[in-house]
Order: C-alpha cells, then structure tokens, then sequence
C-alpha cells in the first residue's frame, strides 16, 4: 500500500505510539486477483485478515470477496472497514436498481457505479483495493481494476492487494503473454485459468507475509456463480 | 537514553498503538470538546474463546491512568441483553458512552412488545456501525471491543476496534494479548471449539490472564470472567490469579528447563 | 350545555366569563367515551387493564394495543382518542431515555408524571393547538416502589392506589374502593382487575371487547403483558363470577 496516501502524512507506527493523533486508516492487506476469459470469469482471493501494524493474523478466515449479483463478483483488500462498507453501499445501489429497474445491473454499469462511488470519497478515499470481476452484456468473461479513487480500466488479468505486485506479472506472463517473444494471445480454458490461479496464490503466500489460510475462488459462467475453496499455507 | 520516566513505556506503546501516556508534555489539552485524541483511563487485554457451551470472555480489573494503576476495580465486562455479552480494551469512559448508547437501544426495542429481541449478530453489527461512523468523524470511540453471543444454538465471537476493523473468530484476544495470549488459544481452541469443557475454557483464560500480568506492566491479576451459553450470561465475580513471584532458580518448568 | 353558542368553547386560549376553559373539559369528554382502563397498585407491583372495544370483527386480535411499554419499567394504558394516547406515550418515551441520557438511572415515577404532565398541559394554553382528547394511567416501578399515577387531558396529574377513566369510571372506582389493595398479591390484583373490567362492560351498548392486561412486579420491575395463562385464568374468572352476578339478579 505505497502508491497511494490520501493526504500528506508522515505516519509510521512510531509516530501513532506516540498517541499525538488519530489516524483513521489501517492495512489489513490481503491479495484479490481475477482472469477474464472467453465466457467465464475467475475471481481469487486469499481469506487472511492481518492487524495492519505489526505481524499480527487477525483471523484466517474472514473472506473479503463477495458476489454482488448472478454476472458479478467484487472482491477488496486494503482497509477492511472502508472495504466492508463499500460493500454495502454498492449492494444497497444495487437493491434499489432492482426494484426500479425489475433486473439486475449489468457488469459494465456495475463498474461505473463502483468508480463513482470510490470518487465520491476522493478526498477522504475509502482505503480499498478492489477488483470487479463478470460477464459482460455480450457474455465475455471482464475484470476491472481500479485505483482508491475510482479511475478504473476493463482488463484481461488483474491482481491488486499486499501479493498484486507480485501476481500481476506472472499474469502477464501467463495471461497477456508478454514474454520475449512478443505477445501472443491464446484463449485459456477455465481449467488452464484455475490452475494459473492457484499457482498464484500459492507462490504469493510464499513470498508475502500478509497472503495466506485460504483461497477462494468465485468462478462466473453464464450459468451463475460457483465458488471454490482451497487451502494455502498459513505461516 | 530517555531520562524522562513519562517515556519509559516506548515499547510497549510500539505494540499497543492506541496506547497513550497523559503525563506526556505534548497531551492534547486544547479542545476537549471536540473529540477523543488521548484516551485516559485504559484497559488492557481482553480475552475470548469458543467452547462446547457456548462462548467465555475474560478480562482484568484494571483501568490505568497513563503507567499508574490508577482504578482496581473497573468492570470491562458487560451484558447486552440476555445472551450477549461486551469485553472492552481501552478508553473506559467511552466504554461508558458505549454501555449507555447500548442499554437505550435495548430498550427502544423492548417498546413494541413483540417477542423479538436483539441477537449478538445484531448488536455486533450495530456496535461496528458505530464505531466505523465515529472513526470517519474522526472522533473515535477509543475502544477495542470483543462482543460474544450464544442464540439458538450457534456461538458468535466477534470484534471490532476504533477504527471499525471486524472479524469473527473462535478466539479472540486484544492488545498485548494478541501476541501473548492469541498463539495459546489458538493452540488450545482451535478445532476443538465443540469439544472443550467449560472447566478447560476456564484453565485456559486463567492460564492466558496470568501470562498476560507477568508480562504486560498495564494488568493486574484479579480479573472477571463472562460465559454466554444457551442458558444466557453469566458474570463471575472479580477472582484473583495466584502468582508465583519467587527466585528464578528454585521454579521448574521456566525458561529451557523441563523438569 | 351552556358553553354551546357563548363563543368561549372555541378556544383554549379564552376563559370563560365563569373561568372555565370549555375546549379542556370537551377533551375529558372524548376520554369519557372511551372504553374503561383501570389501574391498581399493591404492595408487589402495578396493574393496568384496558377494556378496548373493537370496532371491527376484521381487525387483527391484539392489535391497536392501548397499554405501551415507555421504558422498562414504565407501563402506560391511555383511553380517549388512540392516536393522542399513542403521541402522548411517544413524548413519555423521548423523556424516559432523555433521563436515562442524563443521569444514568431509570426515570422514576412521579418524575416521568411530572414531564409528561407539563407536556400535556402546554397543549391546553395555546389557540393553534388541540388538547389531547386522551388521558394516561403510568404504572411503575421504581427505588420507592409501585406507583400508578393518572394524567388527565388538562395536564393536572396524581398519584393514585386505584383508579379508572373511561365508560365504566364510576362502577369500576366503586368497585376499587371495594379492594383491599395493601394485602392484595399482584396475581390477585390481575384477577380482580380483569373481573372489574367484565363487570363494567356495557353488553347492551357495546358488542366486543378485547381484554389487555399488563403489569409491573417486585420480581423484575419490568413492565410486561401478562403472561398467557394467567391472563386466561383472570378472564375465566371474571366471566364466571358475571355469570353468578347474572343469576343472584
């Protein structure tokens, strides 16, 4: 979490011990990571709940990916209060597009929604990291990416959280695939983009302190949404 | 070397972020009304588990002011309804405002005289409302909450800080005893939630409370203990741990011996 | 009638030539039209029963309660206009929890009489405003004991052993008075209350009635409906005594 701070502070645990003022975020880290594919679309996140400051495991299963509607998957990480509570705005958007609407809101609209919720906060952000996963109106496989603010881009892969940085280029690598040959797109099966997922997760949690316990992954198919949980190491 | 005694608790306000000192020169005096920058009067750790009954909280009868002992006999322990009950870490006045705006909830919703009450999930939920909506004031209600239930049939542990931070866990362990006391409940309780007995949930809080007032300056060994089970709350009296305060040498089972 | 056509019933804001403030006092005639409510104090607690006419056979059992819970120990029973009674009982509320807000302990009874007496009797000073067309028993329960107070639409409020508005006042106060209130159990005291309100029903004028039953004990200080059975019994009871009062006529 070292791109982005909201306002101009030199906050180290040191200066919060001591007690002069209140900060009002935390990072309780984590890792969300999605791949889009022809007709489906893999969402993956890990379940670990860290205390922020210092090397504490809240829980090991507190899950912080969640489905919003029968096409879409938001998953978040960062901040799990300000994650919890966009959340729930966006479902309480949602319920009302419902019942004004009699359908359920598509992907695309889903992803403005959320960008103009995040912006909406712009100068108090919600601390989140997340990740928008579904189908889009023609039935493809989309994930969109955002920053804490609301810019956002439709992409093919996308990993955000404490193991982003991580899992994102071995994405482009398997995904995009950017190697030294050039780029060459082939179509991944969902089992192929399962198994990429897994590979992720399990190689982040090696490497990032804040990454483990659990994975879940919410597979979205045109048929709804399936979800599948796998153990990762929990040191 | 910091000759001010005032600073001499760095360390553990490293791992206790939301710790404070009063005596401290640069203590906030200006602008009381607006709001929570320095937490007084404090408590420390508050300990919770899942066992076969229900769920068992414990907490000591500390309230600190700053590195004195200043309250010996503050309750942290409190009952929302009949099967909730409310351990607090932290500021212990605005655990008062928390009791207070608590209680009024349970009454408003005592008026309709419908049958229904509010369960932990409930309160838990509003509980957490509330201090994320204080922390986005900020104007936090300086408090690390742990909030344990039993409603048919089915335990609940939660907790939730001043930040508005939740999690539901079968254990749960606040300040210092989330690196003293958490790595032994983990051990001990976790997967055995359905099968532990209330006399081991006991042992083992005993065990953690007593670890936890060797080891952090701001406990004390008399503490109280809360269990929820399908039979509702139930409030122990203060009891206090024995402790054992001879020389080193002559006590088995410390450090590297084993015998 | 000799208010009807002076001009001084239009407003509480005018006396009459006799002092007489004619709009407070056709208030107390809307609670005397109002189906009988009683409440009794003994020495374990606080009993309130309210005879409420149903004025529909469609109506939903139990609903349109006039007995209301304002905090937990306060039980208040209103007749009159339901509404006023309902707007008078949410006033109790906001004063119950603005005591509790200030010093922390349960609002004791001749306190909460007192508010809400002032309340009610604001309403009786100003020509923009309605008196309330209600008046409330308060039955409670607090570090003096039971006590049962009784406010009247003119905001005028006393704390009382036993008393009764409504219909049947004047019977059912008869029959109070009949009661030893100091040796009576609050069991009792539910039983007796629930015989008065048989006793005072109108068959004749009234068709149906639904029978409420409330109260606050020593036990728990709370103020509850009383439970099912009990409240059965009472009511078995209190018919099957009408039934030999039918017969020694």
């Amino acid at each position: 979490m070292d791109s982005f701070l909201p306002v101009q502070v030199s906050w180290t645990p040191q200066t919060a011990a001591s007690g002069s003022d209140f900060y009002p975020y935390t990072n309780n880290a984590g890792t969300v990571a999605g791949i889009s594919g022809g007709d489906f679309c893999v969402m993956a996140a890990d379940t670990r709940q860290s205390f922020g400051v210092g090397y504490l495991i809240n829980t090991r299963y507190q899950p912080k990916m969640f489905k919003l509607s029968n096409g879409s998957v938001l998953g978040t990480s960062g901040f799990y209060a300000d994650g919890l509570t966009l959340i729930k705005r966006i479902n309480q958007r949602l319920e009302w597009y419902k019942h004004a609407h009699d359908k359920e809101m598509s992907t695309p609209a889903l992803a403005q929604l959320l960008s103009i919720t995040l912006y909406s906060k712009r100068f108090f952000p919600y601390y989140a990291r997340v990740l928008l996963g579904g189908l889009d109106l023609e039935g493809h496989g989309v994930v969109y990416g955002y920053d804490s603010i609301g810019s956002y881009e439709p992409c093919l892969a996308r990993a955000t959280g404490s193991g982003g940085s991580l899992i994102q280029p071995f994405l482009d690598n398997q995904i995009y695939r950017k190697t030294p040959l050039g780029i060459l797109q082939a179509p991944h099966t969902l089992d192929q983009v399962k198994a990429v997922m897994r590979d992720s997760f399990t190689s982040a949690t090696e490497r990032d302190i804040q990454t483990g316990d659990y994975l879940e992954l919410f597979i979205i198919t045109a048929q709804g949404v399936d979800v599948e949980k796998y153990d990762l190491r929990k040191d | 070397m910091d000759r001010f005694s005032g600073n001499f608790d760095r360390f553990s306000d490293l791992f206790n972020p939301y710790d404070s000192n009063p005596t401290n020169a640069n203590h906030a005096i200006g602008d009381f009304t607006k709001c929570t920058r320095k937490p007084l009067v404090m408590g420390s750790t508050v300990l919770g588990l899942e066992y076969q009954d229900g769920v068992m909280i414990a907490a000591d009868t500390l309230g600190s002011w700053g590195q004195l002992a200043r309250y010996r006999n503050e309750s942290r322990i409190y009952p929302v309804g009949n099967f909730t009950v409310l351990g607090a870490a932290g500021d212990m006045s605005d655990f008062q405002h928390t009791k207070h705006m608590l209680d009024s909830l349970m009454i408003k919703e005592y008026y309709t005289n419908d049958d229904h009450v509010l369960s932990t999930p409930h309160i838990y939920e509003y509980l957490s409302r509330v201090l994320y909506h204080r922390r986005s004031k900020l104007d936090p209600l300086w408090n690390t909450y742990v909030v344990g239930g039993y409603n048919n049939g089915e335990r609940f542990l939660g907790y939730v800080d001043l930040l508005g931070t939740t999690y539901q866990s079968s254990i749960v362990a606040t300040g210092l005893g989330a690196y003293f006391a958490q790595p032994i409940l983990r051990n001990a309780v976790e997967g055995r939630e359905g099968i532990l007995t209330e006399a081991e949930a006991i042992e083992i809080l005993n065990t953690c409370m007593k670890i936890l007032f060797y080891r952090e300056c701001k406990t004390l060994n008399r503490i109280q203990r809360a269990k929820v089970t399908a039979d509702g709350v139930e409030i122990s009296e203060p009891y206090a741990l024995p402790t054992e305060w001879s020389f080193g040498e002559g006590i088995r089972g410390f450090g590297t011996q084993t015998q | 009638m000799s208010s009807i056509g002076t001009g001084y019933d239009l407003s509480v804001s005018t006396y009459s030539p006799d002092g007489r403030v004619f709009q407070v006092e056709y208030a107390a005639k809307a609670v005397d039209n109002s189906g009988t409510v009683i409440g009794l104090r003994v020495a374990e607690g606080i009993v309130l029963a309210v005879e409420k006419l149903v004025q529909s056979k469609l109506l939903v059992p139990k609903s349109n309660r006039s007995i209301q819970t304002v905090d937990t120990h306060i039980g208040v029973a209103t007749a009159g206009l339901l509404a006023d009674g309902r707007h008078i009982v949410n006033r109790a509320r906001d004063e119950a929890e603005n005591y509790r807000d200030i010093y922390r302990i349960p609002i004791p009874g001749k306190m909460i009489a007192d508010r809400v007496g002032h309340y009610v009797q604001a309403y009786t000073l100003y020509s923009s405003v309605r008196p309330f067309g209600a008046s409330a028993i308060i039955g409670t329960f607090d570090h003096d004991g039971p006590q049962l107070y009784m406010i009247e639409p003119s905001g005028v409020y006393w704390g009382y052993h036993g008393c009764a508005i409504g219909k049947g006042k004047q019977v059912a106060k008869t029959e109070i008075e009949k009661l030893s209130l100091d040796e009576l159990s609050v069991v009792d005291a539910v039983k007796q209350a629930a015989r008065i309100i048989y006793a005072v029903h109108d068959e004749a004028k009234d068709k149906e009635f639904e029978l409420e039953l409330s109260w606050v004990t020593a036990q728990n200080k709370r103020h509850e409906f009383v439970p099912a059975d009990l409240a059965a019994e009472a009511e078995r009871l209190a018919k099957e005594s009408l039934n030999e009062e039918m017969e020694d006529d």
